[in-house]
């Protein structure tokens, strides 16, 4: 009934768009990804017994003056491999009304919102990894004076299609979400501020969230207790920007109280997650480092929910996200029952028309980023470190627990030698602890040594040739591999491209070639591409876009439309 | 209930495409919209103070961890001197990094020299309002403000569009 009349609502809305002078904007966007599946054993890709599988969506935005409704399309028929097949079947279940006066801003429905970095609250979308945990809800923004800024936000997230008519899932017990934003920015409030050279900016928010008690039991001694959940759980946090010149800070400090949960074992153990930047950036030279500290920081609508179900937050990862094929072969995941890590980034430009620099300037990337566990101590002798119904351990904040994580250290050039020519290089080193990362304790940490070169040469005007040559050297895990792809490129239409990667020295004997074709043609805001071959699992950049895949062999066909 | 539903969606699609065939062919109304994003020292920034004096503007959508997008700012920095001088063009990048790697953008833009008007756009507000699905995706904007060419995914050589049609924006200026 609810979306009867929300229906209604929009269509008076198209309607008048029609017949008033103004008539304000339509945008909007559709996609769609079809794939054939084959059984393949060999690089571990199934078939699927419908033979076709296929997502698409349909984004539609009416905006006239103040006013913007929403509504997007979700079909899945059935689900493409790899995603999440509780979204099988079709529906909209994302819709909503917004108002914007001057100083404020109402949205019902769906909306996307993230509080300062996200560590207490963030819902956001994203199709290329089936990740969409958006509210279902009231949101209010308020902006009573310049540099300060309200937000309110009260609803339930979504997860996968709504069964009833009451909005996401609150039939299956799910929270409720109460939110609230404060951030004041001096140097906007206060006219002498603004043009200040330093500008500082704080935040507070808080978020609360409501689910009805459920039963968890625990035996102790052949006695069976039952556990009492907190209905109402709290996360805070507050933080800070402030630059001056070329120098940046931000941090945020979140603290959460008492959350069992499936994901942390049902420990009474607060939360706290610690996130802190700082930057040096002047034309020429860019300097970064990140710190974070993650302690029992996982924080769901739904306590029994697990993998990326109902998040709340979102826990940055601060190690750099890679975007050639074999840099992010063994890419970091985030561990939200405990982790600490540093990152730092140098980023810099040696000088057109000098030695090193030659005609065009040469722009060098360094990057190094290394996480680790957190030191967890018992409690009491008799109490094992996070056992179920217990405060879970002790953690000193400064103290490093003995775990690495991850550790990967990079280095990237990129040089243009002349019009028709240039090129990149990338040399990493990788340290991927397999067993926690990826949740299978029996695999051995991988040590692995990434090289990688691509090329671009102009052949003639609109026409040209991407060659990109990988190598990853491993003994653990599944061995060696080694890449060679060339794509073709006819501005503005057409590209063109064939890849093989080669996994050799495979410790299973498991030796594989993973050949894959393509070719794609794009006219303004729309994009179509064909492909056939194998796919291994990981994320596949071609001709100008990358997306997530799972390990499959077979035909795939694409489509996008901006409008 | 269900297939009522559907019907009625549909026909709603249906009905704003044909709105928006009905405009004007001559006049793509289709403007920036004011939406409320940061400005690289983390202030608020409103996208409808996007502007250049009656002259044209690129609006470029990328992160820092997308490869063709850093392909197409790298190329659009070869070209930006020259551009601004026959055309006074000028570009905006919006960066759709969010809280992961959003501190990236400031020395990751400086470390590269590069001199583009650079907002933020970490939880995608914008770029849901500009209707993008992927980046990078490219809008130029004329001198009155409306969205003449709208261009996703980048291969080598598209600046050549981008730039032929700089030229025709800016004929009959000066």
């Amino acid at each position: 009934m609810k979306q009867l009349v929300f229906l209604l609502v929009l269509s008076f809305i198209f309607m008048s768009k029609i017949y008033a002078q103004n008539g304000g904007t339509v945008r909007g966007n559709f996609q769609t990804t079809m794939q054939t599946y084959k059984s393949d054993s060999l690089i571990g890709a199934t078939d699927a017994p419908e033979f076709v599988l296929l997502n698409s969506y349909a984004n539609i935005l009416y905006t006239n003056a103040n006013f913007t409704a929403g509504m997007r399309y979700e079909g899945y028929f059935n689900t493409l491999q790899g995603y999440d097949t509780k979204n099988d079947g079709f529906g909209f279940p994302y819709r909503f009304l917004q108002y914007s006066a001057d100083n404020f801003d109402i949205t019902v429905g769906n909306f996307y919102e993230q509080l300062g970095n996200g560590l207490v609250f963030r819902t956001y979308e994203d199709k290329n990894i089936g990740y969409d945990n958006a509210m279902d809800g009231i949101r209010v923004k308020f902006n009573p004076h310049q540099g300060i800024y309200f937000t309110g936000i009260v609803g339930t997230q979504r997860y996968a299609f709504s069964k009833t008519d009451i909005g996401y899932s609150q039939v299956q017990n799910q929270g409720l979400i109460r939110a609230f934003d404060i951030e004041f920015s001096p140097n906007d409030a206060i006219d002498s501020l603004n043009d200040a050279k330093t500008r500082i900016s704080f935040g507070y928010s808080f978020v609360s969230k409501y689910q009805k008690e459920q039963s968890q039991f625990i035996t102790v001694n052949d006695t069976t207790y039952s556990l009492l959940m907190p209905q109402n759980v709290t996360a805070m946090s507050g933080r800070m920007n402030l630059s001056t010149g070329a120098f940046a800070f931000s941090g945020e400090f979140a603290y959460k109280f008492n959350d069992p949960s499936a994901e942390n074992n049902y420990i009474y153990k607060p939360g706290t997650a610690t996130f802190v930047n700082i930057s040096f950036a002047k034309s020429g030279l860019g300097i970064l480092l990140s710190a974070k500290r993650i302690d029992n920081f996982g924080f769901r609508s739904n306590r029994t929910a697990t993998l990326s179900d109902l998040n709340i937050n979102y826990i940055p990862d601060i190690s750099r996200n890679h975007v050639y094929a074999f840099s992010a072969f063994y890419p970091y995941a985030n561990q939200n029952t405990g982790e600490m890590g540093i990152s730092s980034e140098i980023t810099f430009k040696l000088k057109k028309n000098s030695f090193f620099g030659g005609k065009y300037g040469t722009d060098i990337r360094l990057n190094y980023s290394r996480m680790q566990d957190i030191n967890k101590q018992q409690i009491d002798p008799n109490i094992e470190i996070n056992q179920k119904g217990t405060d879970g351990y002790i953690s000193d904040f400064f103290a490093i627990g003995k775990d690495i994580f991850y550790q990967d250290a990079n280095i990237q050039i990129n040089k243009k030698i002349s019009k028709g020519f240039k090129f990149t290089v990338i040399y990493q080193n990788l340290i991927f602890n397999y067993g926690i990362l990826r949740g299978e304790p029996e695999m051995q940490t991988v040590y692995a040594n990434v090289g990688i070169l691509d090329m671009t040469i102009k052949l003639k005007t609109k026409h040209y040739l991407r060659i990109e040559a990988e190598a990853l050297f491993s003994e653990q895990d599944m061995g060696n591999w080694a890449m060679l792809s060339a794509e073709y490129t006819v501005s503005p239409h057409w590209f063109f491209s064939a890849t093989d990667q080669y996994n050799y020295k495979n410790p299973n004997n498991q030796e594989a070639h993973y050949y894959n074709a393509a070719f794609g043609y794009k006219i303004n805001a729309t994009r179509l591409q064909f492909s056939y071959g194998r796919q291994r699992a990981g994320v596949v950049c071609i001709g100008g876009v990358c997306r997530a895949v799972p390990a499959t062999n077979g035909f795939m066909f694409s489509l996008t439309s901006c409008f | 209930m269900k297939k009522l539903f559907l019907f009625i969606s549909l026909s709603l699609i249906i009905l704003a495409v044909n709105a928006q065939v009905d405009q004007d062919p001559n006049t793509n109304s289709k403007t920036i919209p004011s939406i409320e994003i940061k400005s690289l020292d983390g202030s608020v920034f409103y996208t409808d103070s996007i502007q250049n004096d009656g002259y044209p503007i690129i609006i470029d959508f990328w992160a820092t961890w997308c490869k063709p997008c850093i392909k197409e700012l790298i190329v659009l920095d070869e070209n930006y001197t020259d551009w601004q001088d026959e055309t006074n063009v000028k570009i905006y990048i919006v960066s759709i990094d969010d809280s992961r790697s959003m501190s990236r953008v400031a020395p990751f833009v400086s470390g590269r020299g590069w001199e583009f008007e650079v907002l933020l756009d970490p939880n995608q507000d914008f770029k849901r309002a500009m209707g993008v699905a992927d980046v990078p995706h490219t809008f130029i904007v004329d001198g009155n403000g409306n969205i003449v060419l709208e261009h996703t995914a980048y291969t080598e050589g598209d600046e050549d569009e981008y730039y032929e049609l700089l030229l025709e924006l800016t004929e009959d200026l000066d």
